[in-house]
């Protein structure tokens, strides 16, 4: 026999394998998922979810779709939550501190209280994020929000109203765009094809035969 | 927790490793991987397929659980609609919110259409989101599109459609460029170089990458730019029929809300399918690598229309799925391991293939290794697995390595306490993706008017096997290419009386052939709900 646990899904109890994910052990319960579940990989942040262990005061969180059920677990999905998204034309823009300020002034008020790394599911540093956007240091905090998946747990808990998620898809937007060094090599081969350079090497293959086609693969040389 | 067995094995791969490092594994002969393909692909047991009984590839075969679909039971038979009100009235409407939908409404936006998206979840619940590895494009020195041409098609077994392939390999290095003034974030040198690697099928170093997040960089960014230009997104709301006017051109599709079940009419121009995959159909008892909406509702609602698939009877298998632990069953293991130098080994510790075979060849390779060869780590679940050796990376690149080039594999594994970076991990083929699809002329239209489709709902691309990078790249490509087109067709198209008669006259093929049917389709959902005393 499987070992078995008990789990609360919003505050019911049911008996559910150990072995289980939060996602599956609300399916094996009975229940059918229309919101709350996306990718089932961990990527897509549609199943953000608080629980908290029967006995102990912390609350933690978790996608669950990765975290595996424990005894005593009382959960609450959170498939959706009011968040802010600032628009803008990311051509107009410019990574200037002042653009942070007119979208997302609310940054400013953070209070410093770290609860939305505390919640974190991916264990980033959140409000340290938050603080190189506050600077204006885009690329710190592109690169240290880069594993976001924008379930949104963060915002929950923020006693400042902060969207951190869209603010960190803005530092990356200025950061892919406008900071990162741009690529030579992309440029000059785009413009060649623009150009028709590649038109002739192109219908030169394309009129082969099959079996010069498959002469041509077999044989060709491969990058080390 | 590990298995005495998995243990010993490992004991085994580790005495092995260091002579590993270097090896030069032969790739296989043309006539080996033909022979390999044959006796251990999925897509050549007969058991796994069905004939078609009407609509326009009727005769061929295609997997048994779309063919139930195919000819399954209309959603919208016997409910009383109202086409002369709908509820919306667009120019483009884009059925899905992944990767190739998005671009396609960002391209019909920026050319002036009115544009909408519906999506049955929410926009970047997507296969786009989940992919890991990278993006293809011939943008180096040594590189060109004419010979990503020849390794695309070659590992698509010479049946890409020559049309499409050359509009994915020449329209790719503009790709690249689109996303990365878009904002996207791609692993780039200090001088800005890209940082390109080979992908299995590659002769070249072309696959570019944002980390192993490369699909959710990707589809965060044109998420945001879908909502930075203010297209509506009509989201948890699925497509269930296409809608056509009396001139017989797609118009506009009958909408159902997931949660409440109201239906809508949408009335359109031009439409443009761009639903995804079809993994959560689990073909042939496979788990899947697949997002929750991958239920090929793109391909039932084409077909119905008219409109012809191609290829719909290959199905790639990633060779890398996770074979344990079980919470994580199924999920994919991106190629990139293979790609930063990780070999697959068996339960001996013995690397038995090349890593960077095309797709279908490795995924063979390793079914042999755990079924005629007796050479598989058993897991709990009562399957198989072979180790891919991940700690080779750091030996290769240094420690540290694993952390920054695939922190998503990292962080998935030690959520169950498994270190990548000391330890290999347990792979077997996944249900990956949709070789083929509905098929499109290079304009992104299916053989009925005002009908486009874009991105893995489309047959013909990619032959009869996708490399890897190849998606992505297509998504971009063929969604920016059909919200062009679908745009540009918007303005020359008057839309008619609109009508359903289409679902009619294919339930009454049904009804002459003979089937009866109790499936509803599009499934829209699969069902993993267990049903006890009900």
């Amino acid at each position: 026999m499987e070992k078995t646990v008990n789990i609360y899904i919003m505050g019911k109890q049911y008996e559910v394998p150990a072995s289980l994910t939060i996602m599956t052990a609300m399916e094996y319960a009975g229940y059918k998922y229309v919101r709350g579940c996306g990718c089932r990989n961990g990527f897509c942040g549609a199943c953000g979810t608080i629980y908290r262990i029967k006995g102990e005061f912390e609350l933690k969180t978790g996608l669950a779709c990765q975290t595996q059920v424990q005894e005593g677990m009382y959960i609450s999905s959170v498939p959706f939550f009011p968040t802010k998204k600032a628009t803008y034309d990311i051509r107009e823009i410019k990574p200037t501190e002042q653009i942070m300020m007119e979208l997302y002034p609310e940054i400013y008020s953070c209070i410093g209280c770290n609860a939305c790394t505390k919640v974190c599911p991916q264990s980033l540093p959140v409000m340290q994020y938050i603080a190189y956007a506050q600077r204006g240091e885009y690329k710190k905090c592109a690169d240290t929000s880069f594993d976001c998946v924008a379930c949104g747990l963060c915002s929950t808990r923020c006693p400042a109203g902060i969207t951190h998620a869209q603010v960190a898809v803005l530092a990356r937007r200025l950061t892919g765009k406008y900071i990162a060094p741009e690529t030579e090599h992309l440029k000059q081969r785009v413009a060649e094809i623009e150009n028709g350079e590649w038109d002739a090497p192109v219908a030169e293959v394309m009129a082969k035969s099959i079996d010069e086609l498959k002469d041509l693969y077999n044989n060709r040389d491969i990058e080390k | 927790m590990l298995t005495e067995e998995m243990l010993a094995s490992i004991k085994k791969v580790e005495a092995t490793r260091q002579a590993r490092l270097g090896m030069d594994l032969r790739k296989m002969t043309a006539d080996e991987k033909d022979a390999l393909l044959k006796e251990y692909h999925p897509d050549y047991k007969d058991a796994g397929f069905e004939t078609l009984h009407v609509g326009p590839n009727k005769g061929e075969k295609v997997p048994s659980e779309l063919r139930h679909l195919l000819e399954g039971t209309s959603r919208v038979l016997g409910k009383d609609i109202d086409l002369e009100n709908p509820k919306y009235d667009v120019d483009v409407l884009i059925i899905g919110g992944g990767g190739a939908g998005s671009s396609a409404a960002i391209e019909a936006f920026n050319a002036g259409a009115n544009t909408m998206i519906v999506t049955k979840l929410r926009i970047g619940d997507a296969n786009t989101m989940m992919a890991e590895g990278g993006i293809q494009a011939a943008d180096k020195p040594n590189d060109s599109p004419a010979i990503h041409y020849v390794d695309a098609l070659g590992g698509g077994h010479f049946c890409n459609k020559p049309e499409l392939l050359k509009k994915l390999v020449c329209d790719a290095p503009g790709a690249i460029k689109w996303l990365n003034d878009l904002g996207v974030m791609f692993d780039k040198e200090e001088d800005g170089t890209m940082v390109t690697t080979h992908g299995g099928g590659t002769s070249r170093k072309r696959m570019h990458a944002c980390k192993d997040y490369s699909g959710a960089e990707i589809m965060r960014v044109l998420r945001d730019e879908v909502w930075n230009l203010g297209i509506p997104v009509v989201d948890y709301t699925a497509a269930i029929e296409l809608i056509k006017d009396e001139n017989g051109k797609v118009a506009g599709a009958v909408l159902q809300n997931m949660e409440t079940n109201e239906l809508y009419v949408a009335k359109a121009k031009t439409v443009i399918i761009a639903t995804g995959g079809a993994g959560r159909l689990h073909y042939q008892g496979f788990p899947t690598s697949n997002h929750y909406g991958a239920t090929a509702d793109g391909l039932i609602l084409g077909y119905r229309a008219g409109a012809p698939l191609l290829y719909a009877d290959t199905i790639q298998y990633h060779p890398t799925g996770v074979a344990y632990p079980s919470q994580i069953f199924g999920a994919l293991v991106t190629e990139k391991v293979r790609s930063l130098g990780a070999l697959l080994v068996n339960v001996d510790g013995e690397a038995f293939m090349n890593p960077l075979e095309t797709r279908d060849v490795t995924a063979s390779s390793i079914i042999r290794e755990c079924s005629t060869r007796g050479k598989g780590v058993p897991t709990p679940g009562g399957g198989y697995g072979v180790w891919l050796d991940t700690p080779m990376i750091e030996m290769i690149h240094g420690e540290g390595a694993i952390e920054k080039r695939i922190p998503a594999m990292l962080r998935m594994y030690l959520q169950y306490g498994i270190d990548m970076r000391k330890e290999p991990i347990l792979v077997y083929p996944t249900l990956h993706y949709q070789n083929g699809g509905l098929k499109i002329a290079a304009n992104g239209m299916t053989d009925v008017e005002n009908l486009f489709v874009a991105g893995e709902a489309v047959g013909g691309i990619h032959g009869r096997n996708r490399l890897m990078g190849n998606s992505l790249l297509d998504i971009i490509v063929f969604g920016r290419n059909a919200g062009q087109n679908a745009a540009k067709a918007a303005k020359e198209t008057t839309v008619g009386k609109l009508t359903l008669s289409h679902v009619d006259a294919f339930q009454k093929e049904l009804d002459d052939a003979g089937i009866e049917s109790d499936c509803v389709s599009p499934k829209l959902l699969p069902d993993y709900t267990r049903k006890v005393n009900q």
